[in-house]
């Protein structure tokens, strides 16, 4: 079981009632699959927020960054960097910056 | 004494306002859902506690919320506030929204019309407008882009499309207006359940007479000067279809361009533009009590959306169309160049009916006396994209 942290951009925080982090059990190998199931099981007002209902595809506007990297083109169930199954390092789930 | 609480979407969340029978002052109490986009706020004819909102975003996709005390507090239906969830994987569908692909549904269909004349799969975006039954709390429809009807029986927890709309066999021919192609009138007939009027941005009319279960575009009589075929059966951009409850197969609409009308439940239809500046627009709508009394906001053009002469002048028909009274005391008379757009005017049912509307400039308006006069409610909200009412006990 893996301990790991999500930070969320401030509308998801807002659906799903929490304030910082949201801290996660991942069962099994870390990917963007597993912490996004884990994620979505504990918090279920975000289905269909990150990812799209049944084709469970990013949605276009979000990006994942884990160290500094750009997860978001990776494969969801490439596994996530040591430091983010090890709870280290947040997996960021950002919104795309646009508006005036 | 009734009161009267008006529902308004807006592009940066939702805001309730609430006022006595007189409708001189008003609690405003929002934003709710602050920095969202609210397309559709309504209330449920039979339990007016019933609220049902369509919250949405581009980055985070829809929510359907819904509040069970008036607006006081809402949740997403199937996730109650503060209750923790279910074990097990997401049970969370009251955003889903999955277009129907069954062989039962006759003639599902994959592709409709895109802007370059190729045809272009069937993509959920958003939902435009939520229609509560008149009957059931639990039961609520919602017009969706890209076009297509959905039901919930359930409160909202779960939706189905009704695929014979998209199954009538035009669908390949729809395409999106400017706005998108979404379904954004639905009417509901108190006296005949079974009878369903929807409106779609550029595909026309439809009614069904089995409960949504098949469908006949009502389109005869529309001319679309903008389209290969300007009296085809299906490719019209109406804007607009408005009903008094008391006489059911009159509709009024406000198409692209031509205001129209129908007294016989869609099947052929006649223009009553009249003596309007203008006959393009977004909103109509009907006196609560007058079924002849109708009301339009003209605007300038397709090309320019704003109010024609820099004037905000709400146009009343008392004849059922063709002749027109401008009504003009209280808005303003110059300098005014904002829109209204399709969803965003609606009556309230006292006996003297109050008529509400909203601009993209962020103004609701109300209307005490049946549009003689008009004072704003607020004029400063973000762009108002819809407005009910509802009349209190």
């Amino acid at each position: 079981m893996s301990h790991i942290r999500i930070e969320l951009p401030y509308h998801l925080r807002t659906l799903a009632q929490v304030g910082g982090e949201v801290e996660l059990e991942v069962e099994g190998a870390v990917t963007q699959r597993s912490v996004l199931d884990a994620l979505e099981a504990k918090y279920p007002m975000l289905c269909g927020t990150i990812r799209d209902h049944g084709t469970y595809k990013r949605r276009p506007f979000l990006r994942f960054f884990a160290c500094s990297e750009d997860w978001s083109h990776e494969s969801p169930d490439a596994l996530l960097p040591e430091a983010v199954a090890s709870g280290k390092e947040p997996l960021l789930i950002v919104g795309a910056i646009a508006g005036g | 004494m009734s009161k009267v609480r008006v529902l308004v979407g807006t592009r940066k969340g939702a805001f309730v306002l609430t006022s006595d029978g007189k409708r001189e002052k008003w609690d405003v109490s929002g934003p709710h859902f602050a920095g969202w986009e609210i397309y559709h706020v309504k209330g449920s004819p039979t339990d007016p506690d019933r609220l049902y909102a369509s919250q949405s975003s581009a980055w985070f996709g829809q929510i359907i919320q819904r509040s069970d005390d008036g607006g006081k507090t809402w949740h997403q239906p199937g996730t109650p506030a503060g209750e923790a969830p279910a074990p097990g994987p997401p049970q969370s569908e009251s955003n889903r929204f999955a277009y129907d692909a069954s062989a039962e549904s006759g003639k599902p269909l994959t592709t409709h019309q895109w802007y370059d004349g190729t045809q272009h799969p069937w993509e959920f975006k958003r939902v435009w407008h939520l229609e509560p039954s008149l009957t059931d709390p639990d039961s609520v429809y919602a017009g969706i882009e890209d076009a297509a009807l959905f039901h919930s029986k359930d409160g909202g927890q779960n939706w189905e499309e009704l695929a014979g709309l998209r199954g009538h066999g035009t669908g390949p021919k729809w395409q999106p207006g400017a706005g998108g192609m979404c379904l954004h009138t639905i009417i509901l007939d108190a006296t005949n359940p079974k009878r369903i009027y929807i409106a779609i941005s550029a595909a026309g009319a439809f009614r069904s007479d089995d409960a949504g279960t098949t469908w006949k575009p009502i389109n005869q009589g529309l001319k679309s000067q903008y389209i290969p075929d300007p009296t085809a059966e299906v490719g019209h951009c109406v804007h607009h279809v408005a009903m008094h409850k008391a006489r059911p197969g009159t509709l009024f609409m406000q198409k692209h361009w031509d205001v129209m009308r129908s007294d016989d439940a869609g099947d052929s239809w006649h223009e009553v533009s009249g003596n309007l500046p203008t006959d393009f627009g977004f909103v109509i709508d009907v006196h609560a009590h007058e079924p002849d009394t109708i009301y339009v906001v003209p605007i300038k053009s397709d090309s320019e959306h704003y109010v024609h002469e820099g004037k905000l002048r709400v146009y009343r028909s008392r004849s059922g169309g063709n002749e027109w009274e401008a009504l003009t005391k209280g808005l303003p008379q110059e300098n005014c160049y904002v829109n209204v757009l399709r969803d965003a005017m609606a009556v309230d049912s006292l006996d003297q009916c109050g008529v509400y509307f909203g601009t993209t400039g962020g103004q609701v308006y109300a209307s005490a006396d049946a549009g003689e006069s008009w004072a704003p409610i607020v004029r400063d909200l973000p762009a108002v994209l819809s407005v009910e009412v509802q009349t209190l006990p």
